[in-house]
């Protein structure tokens, strides 16, 4: 099952490895210490939000909810806190995907950054709520990187599917 | 149509509704946050998921370890014998304090036997590295590369060359966590050096701390050193953990608002002394009940 209506390109089924290996390389990623750069996106989310687009039968909320708790326990921040934004994030990506998929990359980024912004936000609730203080506005440019990187991570993700399994020069794929 | 004791296979494989699996997720996921933040019991899981991600933490921490090793590398000769020398005049300078520091310890405890006082507790430390800061903007915390296995213990007090950065709040196998001083729930009881007046500084959450409850017409002047008055039985006495900064004077408040920068290197990465566990004070006298109770409390105490 395909839900992916882009005529431009067709995509071979993706390998459930990758989607698996992905996710860790991209936890990978956010556990590197780079101390308060305000500007690092959520390489988590980014992943999460592609794959619950590409592939919404697959990858969902319980992927979410269990990439928000592990992120919560590298992070050292509140359980909770990452799982409940995630969970919200997958259920507005796969709800949209077969709306966003029509757009060009650019629209599709705009899409994007409200949902970013949006779990944002949730991890802010949940953390105000608690007595937490806010962390500043630079903090939510993070939303806006990761929506600039949207078009080089799907070039990225999407690579082993561009992959014909045998080479033909007069096929479009 | 249910044939009997036959039911036709769905055409889609479909779990519950994606409304329902939202409720369900969001409900566990408040239920996490509600018990963590509410009743702190879910230390246990955190323990177990941060030993089981311990070796995803090691890798990813692989590239910066390489990045500040590339850095020594090429780091010129003469800033190295620049900062040799340096180092040499500070231990100078340090070594007469040092070696009338015996001699001084010495003579105190030798005087409050005398006095018949209460003994100074040697304090020992260890010396631990910070491995990262965690990267949740909400928190002010350090990881550190000492833990169980090398005998850490929740409450104990982080010090850097400077002063007072602040203190062991979760332990794990192999790493603790540190809180530091600037983080809005942690607060330190202190004392102004020029006049001893004492007060409880807390953090502030944006680098700052804040010193609470003191009058308007409190003696507090800028430029103050604030140092722990070892009163809660987890710092010593006398080290130095803050600077006054700004004080507001507002006289529609009834407290000044008296804003402090940390003297030690609270947000910045590399050694700190984890100190260890200072004698637990004698307990509260009980109040309302005939005369005071002033049998000393010996609880855990380890060196």
């Amino acid at each position: 099952m395909q839900p992916i209506h882009i005529s431009r390109r067709i995509l071979r089924p993706v390998r459930p490895w990758f989607i698996v290996l992905s996710m860790f390389a991209a936890l990978l990623v956010n556990m590197i210490p780079l101390g308060h750069f305000p500007l690092m996106p959520d390489w988590v989310a980014l992943v999460l939000v592609f794959w619950c687009i590409h592939q919404p039968f697959k990858v969902g909320m319980s992927a979410g909810f269990f990439l928000g708790i592990a992120m919560d326990v590298a992070d050292g921040s509140v359980m909770g806190q990452h799982a409940l934004a995630y969970v919200l994030l997958a259920y507005f990506a796969a709800g949209l995907s077969r709306r966003i998929l029509w757009f060009s990359m650019a629209q599709q980024s705009l899409h994007i950054l409200p949902m970013l912004l949006g779990s944002q936000l949730v991890m802010l609730a949940a953390r105000m709520v608690s007595g937490g203080v806010f962390p500043g506005l630079t903090w939510l440019f993070s939303s806006l990187i990761g929506t600039l990187l949207w078009h080089p991570l799907n070039y990225v993700l999407l690579l082993p599917q561009f992959q014909p399994t045998e080479r033909d020069e007069n096929r479009p794929i | 149509m249910n044939v009997v004791g036959h039911t036709p296979p769905p055409f889609f494989k479909r779990g519950p509704a994606p409304l329902a699996r939202l409720t369900f997720f969001v409900a566990l996921s408040v239920l996490l946050l509600v018990a963590d933040l509410r009743f702190h019991t879910l230390e246990w899981m955190r323990l177990g998921l941060a030993t089981a991600a311990w070796p995803l933490q090691q890798a990813a921490y692989l590239p910066v370890e390489a990045g500040s090793d590339l850095e020594q590398y090429f780091r010129r000769l003469t800033t190295l014998q620049g900062e040799n020398q340096n180092l040499h005049h500070q231990q100078l300078e340090t070594a007469g304090l040092l070696l009338r520091q015996h001699y001084l310890e010495d003579e105190n405890r030798r005087l409050r036997t005398l006095l018949d006082m209460q003994a100074h507790l040697p304090v020992t430390g260890q010396v631990a590295d910070i491995l990262y800061s965690s990267r949740d903007p909400f928190s002010h915390r350090v990881v550190i590369n000492k833990g169980m296995q090398q005998g850490m213990e929740d409450g104990q007090a982080v010090i850097d060359e400077l002063g007072v950065i602040g203190q062991v709040t979760r332990v794990f196998p192999l790493t603790a966590e540190v809180t530091l001083l600037t983080d809005k729930d942690q607060a330190i009881p202190i004392q102004i050096q020029r006049n001893g007046l004492r007060a409880v500084l807390a953090g502030a959450g944006n680098g700052m701390m804040e010193l609470r409850f003191l009058a308007a017409n409190a003696e507090v002047r800028v430029g103050d050193i604030l140092v722990t008055s070892g009163l809660d039985g987890v710092y010593l006495p006398g080290l130095p953990v803050a600077r006054v900064v700004k004080i507001d004077r507002d006289q529609s408040f009834s407290f000044a608002r008296i804003q402090c920068a940390p003297i030690g290197g609270v947000e910045r990465h590399g050694q700190v002394l984890v100190l260890g566990h200072r004698e637990a004070l004698p307990p509260r006298p009980e109040e309302p009940v005939g005369p005071a109770d002033t049998v000393r409390g010996k609880r855990s105490r380890r060196h």
